[in-house]
């Protein structure tokens, strides 16, 4: 039982942390890297996120 | 111990795909959802100041100028919003894969995620990503004088994970030690406070740069709010019966 419960618990935390990896990526792409392209295009959002933009 | 799967060919770690792939359904559905009425909100109630601000920016517009335009300068252009919409969009469901993965641990340990409590996860979200940075690195609009932006970047990122980590242990922890941690992790990153520039040489009123900041915060924690809302119910939705 206690197995099971541990092999339960590992199979929702490593799904979990891929998970909010890639949030922090999508963030990062979205709101942070200063590429030129991407800062112009994402401009106005990044402002209005309250993101630290120029 | 194999849970059913709607697959033809099994991996090495169907239970652990299953779940990633629950988190990341809802997570996309969640904050596509939401972060298409934060462009909503942020089209009709931030975007008006911003481009009144751009005026100043680029010297159309001077402060103390003789003769200060109206507001209803801009309007509507189409490709520029479109992006905001989609990096709205973007930021959103980066959110949501964030919030879902934490909603995901808290049911594994017997925390009810209905979507009532996914407002309140929403609102936290709000709190640590949006109000705790700008409580000292207040919404930008385009224009005000700021320091080096790597610095920015680097305390926001310090400040939004403290924040996110107080948060959850004032949530979830019941040993008093931890929730004074929790209030020194929130209050820490002011005390060493957000990067500053030299001299304050914006060229943006004041009142324009207030309206913006508030105007910022307000979609922001309305949109976070209707965020832990659907993630919760989408998330409910994929996990009912499995």
């Amino acid at each position: 039982m206690t197995a099971l419960a541990r092999s339960t618990a590992k199979s929702t935390l490593l799904p979990a942390l891929m998970a909010f990896g890639l949030g922090l990526g999508v963030i990062t792409v979205a709101g942070h890297v200063q590429a030129t392209a991407l800062h112009d295009a994402a401009h106005d959002a990044r402002h209005a996120n309250g993101f630290p933009c120029h | 111990m194999t849970r059913p799967m709607t697959r033809a060919t099994p991996t090495a770690f169907p239970v652990i795909e299953g779940m990633f792939t629950r988190i990341l359904s809802s997570a996309l559905l969640a904050g596509f959802c939401a972060g298409l009425v934060a462009a909503a909100l942020q089209l009709l109630f931030v975007q008006p100041v911003l481009l009144h601000a751009e005026l100043y920016e680029s010297g159309a517009l001077t402060h103390f100028g003789a003769a200060g335009a109206p507001p209803g300068a801009g309007g509507i252009e189409l490709k520029r919003d479109a992006l905001s919409v989609l990096f709205m969009a973007l930021t959103y469901v980066g959110h949501a894969l964030i919030l879902v993965a934490g909603m995901s641990v808290a049911a594994e340990n017997r925390v009810a995620i209905t979507p009532r409590a996914g407002i309140v996860w929403g609102v936290a979200g709000f709190a640590a990503s949006q109000l705790a940075p700008a409580f000292s690195l207040p919404p930008e609009v385009p224009g005000v004088a700021a320091a080096d932006l790597a610095a920015r970047q680097v305390w926001w990122w310090g400040t939004v994970a403290a924040a996110g980590a107080a948060l959850a242990l004032i949530a979830f922890s019941r040993k008093p030690l931890f929730w004074a941690l929790a209030v020194a992790l929130i209050v820490a990153p002011h005390l060493v406070g957000a990067p500053q520039p030299d001299s304050l040489t914006g060229p943006v009123p004041p009142e324009i740069a207030a309206l913006f900041a508030a105007r910022a915060l307000g979609v922001g924690m309305a949109a976070w709010a209707v965020l832990g809302l659907l993630c919760a119910w989408f998330w409910q939705r994929e996990t009912a019966g499995g």
